[in-house]
């Protein structure tokens, strides 16, 4: 009897087809539309336009149907769309300073100019499954106006910044070459232009156990959450042919600065030093992580020892990105029996000769 | 090499090394002859391991220099030599004996695997060659051959030392850096240790840098003593002379609250 | 979505190919060398091939033929997949005879049939770093193959030896290529390596998760390391096929039942299928094996 290896194209339509069923789950019930995800798991879509790397609310909401929910896989078809997407340009940096502010916090100032604005946040709620919730009733009126509050609010960090009490964000010349890379290999050493591409879409949940690391003594960075800022923006881009800024639209940031105690090296005073978070969307959880490591990663420019796992810049850059991990963990699931026929070969010739070196022993 | 030829092994000049504001070695010069064998010693933060990294050019310093005398004869500055000299230079004419014998060795590869790195990276392609000259490492090191192919995280602290040495003088070094080589052992195991590492210099004409805080082993292993503190050299001279009569008052505290002891 | 109106020629964008393109002319002048690329997300999962598939989309012309096979066979779920990517995106003839075949796309096998001039050969390659586990820092493993420092794959192939009386590694077994740099040759068996020293077709290999293209132009001297006492042994099976009787070939275990019966079977799909067609021109002898 010989089984077949054929029909491997057959197999794959049929599990395609079977899995546009299961998808769709129950017919009886209704089906979800892609503006329902938008507006009701918008954490979820934050997330994949996150760690996708394109704001596209819309496109994160289809990807995420398409994936059933899986946010990796809808993480990964939003980047296998942004890769056949031309690139006009570079945006200029947003100005966070400049933001809207729908959030705003800092632990380490009971007050300050700004003022302390909760926004809409878990924190404080308590953990209560609620039963309301699967009745189609309206959200709660609300009660209180949100206030807009049209002025500038100063970044915390800065007005530490003021008294020299914090590191100076590093010098950066006007208009130097940023990496880029989505457009370049990644290269180890890498600097902190790259480092932070490379975290802002990396995976929530690596970030999150790292940072976490970092708190429980592996790689300890003594850190206060300075400032969670969470608002819209403006992206402008300057086209060459124009020569001047255009408004391209608005974008929901969320931004963390982390103020770090810093006892000084051999290379630096004493002084408080900085670890930067940004994340689309309302994404805190990641926005507070990805200072963490930042500054855990900051550890060689500073001089510290570098012992952690979160201090290890090859260790973290190399296993951040979620899509290049999971495609190669799930690659295990592909063929392998050519390989593993050789070391079936292998492990046979290596048990007869230990059996008959055992044999051998035997005998004398 | 001609025993005639009397220019120094290695020459170092005003080696200074700062980290930040902290001097780590300033202005230290000193010469190695083949066949002699340096003790560095002071207390910790004497800046006597930040000299060693220099000497041995796993730092860069801040100001001076070295230089080499090649196996061909010509002397060459450490620092103007390329990452391919500098690393052949590093595993076939010097070795360095780390106090923490996971520097020097790898914990994964098999005592017979260790020994025979170097021969492998300068070209060595005969199994059987490599391993015969393997187990001769191991007997001059007193390693039984029967421990060829274990790994060295199943040796004990001394065998991983002796092991160590063996890994470094398979391709028969002129010069050899030790960081506290007998530290952490027991009595016994180090004086066992000492006697082979004294072995070894005579037999093979090794010059040596012997960094040490103990009096002791510079005594028994040394021609010559460098005294440092607060990163300086304070006292140098022949072993014996040093530490029968010394000069600085530091080091006649040295001497009098160690070798009393 | 009709993809041939959405995408452009074989999906990837024209700016995309030609920085690929780059980094293949490098790598094809530095025969072995890994060359970094700007590898892109692909629509299937790094680790499946995204190297390959952005390689061959770079080198893929409208009058090529391509054929994409995975452990030796057409017809696995992989191969099958990659090569609907291209008919839908490039529109390209495909086929699953070797000697028809302009460009192949390979996972894990060379194929049996002799290579010949003009033909490329595309390798899928998940780790490209010979000295990954051996070394896990980047940095370090580039400056070894920098200074052409390669003493640790030795200690490795001693190491086999010391334990098993032989050398233990039996598929991405490591090769010096044209006398410089070590070269992973991607987890083909070891079995194949003959097949690519002085090869006539020209051999290319894209890492896309890791990010790295190299090659080796036709004709280059790869040479799988060993010692001089335990030279390199391809591996060697005892028997032929079962179907086509072929000998000196790949084979694949096929377990037929669950009481030990097993049977073996050419690794080769094309190659096996083709001996036991009738031949379409004249076909070799029966047992003749290709080298």
């Amino acid at each position: 009897m010989y089984v077949a290896v054929k029909g491997g194209e057959a197999a794959i339509a049929a599990a395609h087809a079977l899995l546009d069923k299961e998808r769709r789950g129950d017919p009886t019930v209704p089906a979800l539309t892609t503006e329902q995800i938008r507006e009701q798991l918008a954490l979820a879509v934050d997330r994949v336009t996150c760690e996708g790397s394109l704001y596209d609310r819309d496109l994160a909401a289809l990807a995420i149907k398409q994936a059933r929910g899986d946010l990796i896989e809808a993480v990964f078809l939003l980047r296998a769309y942004r890769s056949t997407l031309p690139r006009f340009g570079y945006a200029t940096p947003i100005e966070t300073g400049a933001m809207a502010i729908r959030r705003r916090i800092s632990a380490t100032f009971k007050d300050l100019p700004g003022g302390q604005v909760l926004g809409p946040t878990f924190d404080y709620t308590h953990r209560l499954l609620d039963d309301g919730l699967n009745d189609q009733v309206p959200a709660a009126e609300l009660t209180h106006k949100i206030a807009h509050d049209e002025a500038a609010v100063p970044h915390v960090a800065n007005l530490l910044g003021a008294q020299g009490l914090i590191e100076q964000n590093p010098e950066v010349e006007i208009g130097a070459p940023v990496g880029d890379l989505t457009r370049d290999p990644l290269a180890f050493p890498a600097d902190r232009d790259l480092r932070l591409q490379s975290l802002a879409r990396g995976d929530e949940g690596l970030l999150l156990a790292l940072g976490y690391s970092t708190q429980r003594g592996y790689g300890r960075t003594h850190p206060f959450a300075g400032e969670i800022r969470m608002g819209h923006v403006e992206v402008h881009l300057a086209p060459e042919e124009l020569g001047f800024e255009v408004s391209l639209g608005e974008i929901v940031v969320t931004e963390c600065e982390m103020v770090n105690q810093f006892k000084g090296s051999a290379e630096s005073p004493p002084q408080f030093t900085r670890g930067y978070g940004l994340a689309f969307g309302h994404s805190e959880r990641k926005a507070m992580s990805m200072a963490l490591v930042d500054r855990a990663l900051r550890a060689r420019d500073l001089g510290e020892e570098v012992i952690a796992p979160a201090q290890d810049e090859e260790f973290v850059l190399s296993h951040v990105d979620n899509v290049q991990a999971t495609g190669f963990v799930e690659h295990l699931k592909l063929p392998h029996y050519v390989d593993f026929q050789a070391e079936l070969q292998l492990v046979r010739q290596m048990r007869r000769e230990w059996e008959e070196a055992n044999r051998k022993e035997a005998a004398e | 090499m001609s025993a005639l030829d009397d220019r120094p092994l290695l020459v170092a000049e005003g080696l200074t090394k700062h980290y930040g504001q902290h001097i780590g070695c300033a202005d230290v010069s000193l010469d190695i002859h083949e066949g002699e064998v340096v003790a560095v010693v002071g207390e910790s933060g004497s800046g006597k391991s930040t000299l060693l990294g220099l000497l041995s050019t796993q730092l860069l310093p801040s100001a001076g220099s070295v230089r080499y005398l090649m196996r061909d004869g010509e002397e060459r500055e450490l620092l103007s030599l390329s990452e391919a000299e500098r690393r052949f230079l590093l595993r076939t004419d010097w070795g360095f004996v780390h106090q923490d014998a996971r520097l020097g060795l790898r914990m994964g590869v098999s005592a017979g695997g260790n020994v025979g790195e170097r021969l492998m990276a300068v070209g060595w392609r005969h199994y059987g060659r490599i391993r015969a000259e393997a187990e001769h490492w191991l007997d001059r090191v007193e390693i039984a051959r029967s421990r060829i192919d274990d790994r060295p995280d199943t040796f004990s602290g001394g065998m991983r030392q002796r092991l160590q040495i063996a890994k470094n003088m398979v391709t028969r070094p002129r010069l050899i850096f030790m960081d506290e080589p007998t530290g952490g052992l027991d009595v016994s195991v180090q004086a066992r240790l000492l006697d082979l590492i004294r072995g070894f210099v005579s037999d093979y004409g090794l010059a040596a840098v012997i960094v040490t805080h103990d009096l002791a082993v510079a005594r028994l292993l040394s021609h010559r003593i460098v005294v440092m503190r607060h990163g300086r050299v304070i006292e140098t001279g022949l072993t014996d002379q040093v530490l029968d009569d010394p000069r600085e008052p530091y080091t006649q505290l040295l001497v009098a609250s160690i070798l009393q002891a | 979505m009709s993809d041939a109106a959405v995408y452009n020629f074989a999906y990837l964008d024209e700016q995309t190919k030609r920085m690929i393109r780059r980094a293949l002319l490098k790598a094809v002048a530095i025969p072995g060398y890994q060359v970094p690329f700007a590898s892109r997300e692909m629509p299937m999962p790094y680790g499946w091939g995204t190297g390959g598939v952005q390689v061959t989309a770079a080198v893929l012309g409208a009058d090529d033929t391509l054929k994409v096979i995975d452990q030796g066979a057409d017809d696995t779920t992989n191969a099958v997949s990659i090569r609907k990517f291209f008919e839908r995106t490039a529109g390209v003839a495909t086929t699953t005879h070797t000697s028809d075949a302009t460009v192949i796309q390979t996972r894990h096998r060379i194929p049996e049939t002799p290579l010949r001039e003009g033909q490329i050969l595309v390798y899928q390659v998940p780790i490209p770093e010979p000295l990954r586990f051996l070394e896990p820092r980047e940095t370090e493993t580039r400056r070894q193959h920098a200074l052409e420092d390669y003493g640790l794959m030795h200690v490795k192939l001693y190491e086999d030896i010391a334990r098993h009386g032989h050398i233990a590694t039996t598929y991405a077994y490591p090769v010096k290529v044209d006398g410089r740099y070590l070269m992973d040759p991607s987890p083909t068996p070891k079995f194949d390596n003959p097949k690519m020293d002085m090869c006539p077709a020209l051999q290319l290999f894209g890492a896309g998760r890791e990010k790295r293209i190299y090659a080796l132009p036709p004709y280059t001297r790869v040479v799988s390391l060993d010692f001089e006492d335990h030279p390199f042994e391809p591996t060697k099976f005892d028997r032929g096929c079962a179907l086509c009787g072929a000998e000196g070939i790949y084979l694949d275990e096929v377990v037929t039942d669950d009481c030990g019966g097993r049977m073996f079977v050419c690794s080769d799909t094309d190659f096996c299928e083709s001996r036991r067609t009738p031949p379409r021109a004249a076909a070799p002898g029966l047992n003749e094996v290709p080298r």
